[in-house]
């Protein structure tokens, strides 16, 4: 099933990609655009309140003024209210199947699904008490359907769904409860939705400026073009038999027809039950946090500058030398993507010791294992134009048989190991080949990677490196003839440049020679 | 070039919350068939107690903390409501309501939807609710003029001891 989702996912993707490019592309700004949208319906909806009466009659009469009367502001305002939340919808489960492809949901991760499941009830809850307060035909029916929802629960002692039987039953007051009650479970919901990112480093709140103004243009016009409306009073006399159901908050009403209310909870209950479980359903796939060793570590915060996972922080040294901090894992929220060991300024495969060091190190995928695959590797490199592969295993090229390293994310690699192929002569030219542009499976590996090549973040790629033998290639696990065809094309240019010039000042053979003693960081090595 | 995109941006987002905007009330949904409406039986009352009364002997009285003294011991259990629904002397319903409450000591409740088609009907509405094992303590009968999306309520007051028609 992820499998095919993954597949959906990309195919989407891509068109997408290719139209608004990776920055503005909305599939990539799901968690974005659903705050944003939250921020439309709280401002639509405190503008909405100037003009909504709480009272049986005039409750309905209030928002029929707005919306025929007032059409150009208010009711410009009320399908904003309506169709921003309905967008709100989409987003979260969008979002949500998204992670659930890209198995963006175990691990450390579980706190962020976790918390998710609060969110989908508290939409939810938010938008059904919102369409109680329009008290037309399609508000009566909610009531009912609500009612008998939680009246089937065995704790009210009397039906709820008498108060909507007849006009006697209800009063003004009952409005007022239901708009305190629309007021405040979406402020629970906006604090949930700041639980949901603490444990994210650089959480995308906003989206980019551009695709914000589309959003609100096209709402705009889809505004103009189909007003929200009301379907008439709601007559407590009568059954409103038919009704536009909202089919973004509503799928499940009709349900409660066909299966009876006990299913529909049992539905309810088994679908929260596994989101909540599913990040420790098996397969269980964790790798060991990193470490950090402190003979190699100075202190510069740059591992804690580029985790996703604010999982790095700096604390007061504890070994002695002379820098005032250290960094320190907290392994409950590794994912052990290795952009802490690029990060650092240590990590040089140029450093001559055998036994390779740096400040911090991923325990199953050292720097030492890097260099020897990369070596190894190189050393099966055969043809005119030598392209080796570092790939992301969450990419287009990680299945590639030959001439490819795998890490778990490309930004695992340091700069300095692009100059230690090129230098070395290990390969006449290195791809770096990473997921999706708009899909980094660790969320920030992509744009530190251009970032660090661009010598635009710490640790830079050196001005010596030449860049038209360095490629990046962003496509995602499905887009493989995509990748294959920019490698080939990349070996093609190969053969039009002039000979490499750049060699390293050291022999080779310094590589595999033995240190003498232990190395203080940063100081040795010619990087 | 860059207008051109801007457009193809604006068309795509447009066309997805179009199809939002639609979905948001579309395709309606019909709740009961056509030429139906509803007939509801639902009324909260509570039946009388399992036991009788029994009246405290003043030694028993004085036992008692002086904020909780009374003058009568009553058990907390009540009985269940004996229910019945005819329409057109056909039997739709029929119900033994227990005693709401963990002590079994709340009223019983009844909600029940019947969707019939739009006609005359011949409604008969039965209720026991005190300790006898035969015949009905509450009955009524009327026939109604019943009408396409009709909420025909059929309910119950406990102050004064009839079913209510509404």
């Amino acid at each position: 099933m992820r499998k095919m989702l993954r597949t959906g996912f990309a195919a989407i993707e891509q068109p997408f990609d290719r139209l608004f490019g990776p920055s503005l592309n909305p599939l990539a700004q799901l968690g974005a655009l659903g705050f944003f949208f939250f921020w439309i319906v709280a401002i639509s909806g405190i503008y909405l309140f100037i003009f909504f009466d709480t009272g049986i009659e005039r409750a309905y009469q209030s928002v029929e003024y707005l919306t025929r009367d007032q059409w150009y502001h208010a009711g410009v305002m009320r399908s904003f209210h309506r169709y921003a939340s309905d967008l709100m919808v989409v987003m979260v489960v969008v979002h949500l199947l998204r992670e659930f492809a890209n198995d963006r949901y175990r691990g450390v991760r579980w706190f962020s699904w976790f918390t998710g499941l609060p969110i989908i009830w508290l939409l939810y809850a938010s938008g059904i008490t919102g369409y109680w307060l329009v008290w037309d035909r399609l508000a009566q029916y909610v009531a009912l359907v609500s009612s008998e929802l939680l009246d089937w629960l065995p704790i009210f002692g009397e039906p709820i769904a008498r108060n909507f039987i007849s006009t006697g039953t209800l009063t003004s007051r009952f409005f007022s409860l239901m708009v305190f009650m629309h007021v405040a479970v979406p402020l629970f919901l906006l604090f949930i939705m700041w639980v949901h990112i603490l444990r994210i480093s650089r959480p995308k709140v906003n989206p980019p400026r551009a695709l914000a103004l589309l959003s609100l243009a096209a709402l705009v016009a889809v505004s103009i073009w189909k007003p929200a409306l009301s379907q008439g009073q709601a007559d407590l006399a009568k059954v409103p038999a038919v009704v536009g159901l909202d089919w973004f908050f509503l799928p499940l009403y009709p349900l409660t027809n066909i299966w009876g209310n006990g299913a529909v909870w049992a539905f309810l209950g088994a679908f929260s039950l596994m989101i909540g479980l599913m990040p420790w359903l098996p397969p269980l796939r964790r790798a060991r946090a990193a470490e950090v060793d402190l003979a190699h570590c100075n202190g510069c915060a740059r591992c804690v500058e580029d985790c996703p996972y604010e999982a790095i922080r700096m604390v007061g040294r504890t070994d002695g030398m002379p820098f005032p901090t250290q960094a320190q894992v907290n392994p409950s929220l590794c994912v052990s993507c290795g952009i802490c060991m690029g990060a650092c300024p240590s990590s040089t495969p140029f450093r001559r010791s055998a036994d390779l060091k740096t400040g911090i190190d991923l325990p199953d995928y050292s720097l030492r294992e890097l260099r020897e695959r990369v070596m190894n590797v190189a050393a099966g490199l055969r043809g005119p134009a030598r392209v080796l592969v570092l790939a992301c295993e969450h990419g287009a090229a990680a299945g590639r048989p030959d001439g490819t390293v795998v890490l778990p994310c490309v930004a695992m690699a340091p700069p300095s190991l692009i100059d230690f192929i090129l230098s070395r002569d290990l390969a006449d030219a290195v791809a770096v080949a990473g997921c999706a542009e708009s899909a980094c499976y660790n969320r920030l590996g992509i744009k530190w990677t251009e970032q660090r090549f661009a010598g635009e973040r710490d640790p830079y790629l050196r001005a010596r490196v030449p860049r038209e033998r360095l490629a990046t290639i962003w496509a995602s696990a499905l887009a493989v003839k995509k990748m294959e065809a920019e490698i080939a094309a990349f070996a093609t240019r190969l053969a039009t440049l002039p000979p490499k010039r750049l060699r390293s000042p050291l022999p080779a053979s310094a590589v595999s020679r033995p240190t003498m003693a232990r190395e203080p960081a940063e100081l040795r090595g010619d990087s | 070039m860059r207008l051109l995109r801007l457009a193809g941006q604006f068309l795509v987002i447009a066309a997805l919350f179009a199809g939002v905007a639609w979905l948001s009330d579309r395709p309606t949904y019909r709740q009961i068939p056509n030429g139906f409406g509803v007939v509801m039986l639902t009324f909260v009352h509570s039946a009388d107690r399992r036991g009788e009364c029994r009246r405290l002997t003043p030694e028993e009285i004085a036992r008692l903390p002086p904020n909780m003294r009374r003058v009568q011991d009553c058990p907390r259990v009540r009985r269940p409501i004996y229910v019945e629904l005819d329409v057109d002397g056909r039997n739709i319903y029929r119900a033994s309501l227990p005693p709401t409450g963990i002590a079994g000591d709340g009223p019983s409740r009844v909600y029940q939807r019947f969707v019939l088609p739009a006609g005359t009907y011949d409604v008969d509405v039965r209720m026991r609710d005190k300790a006898r094992a035969e015949g009905f303590d509450h009955e009524r009968h009327e026939t109604i003029d019943f009408a396409a999306n009709q909420l025909f309520v059929i309910d119950y007051g406990p102050e004064s001891g009839e079913f209510i028609f509404r």
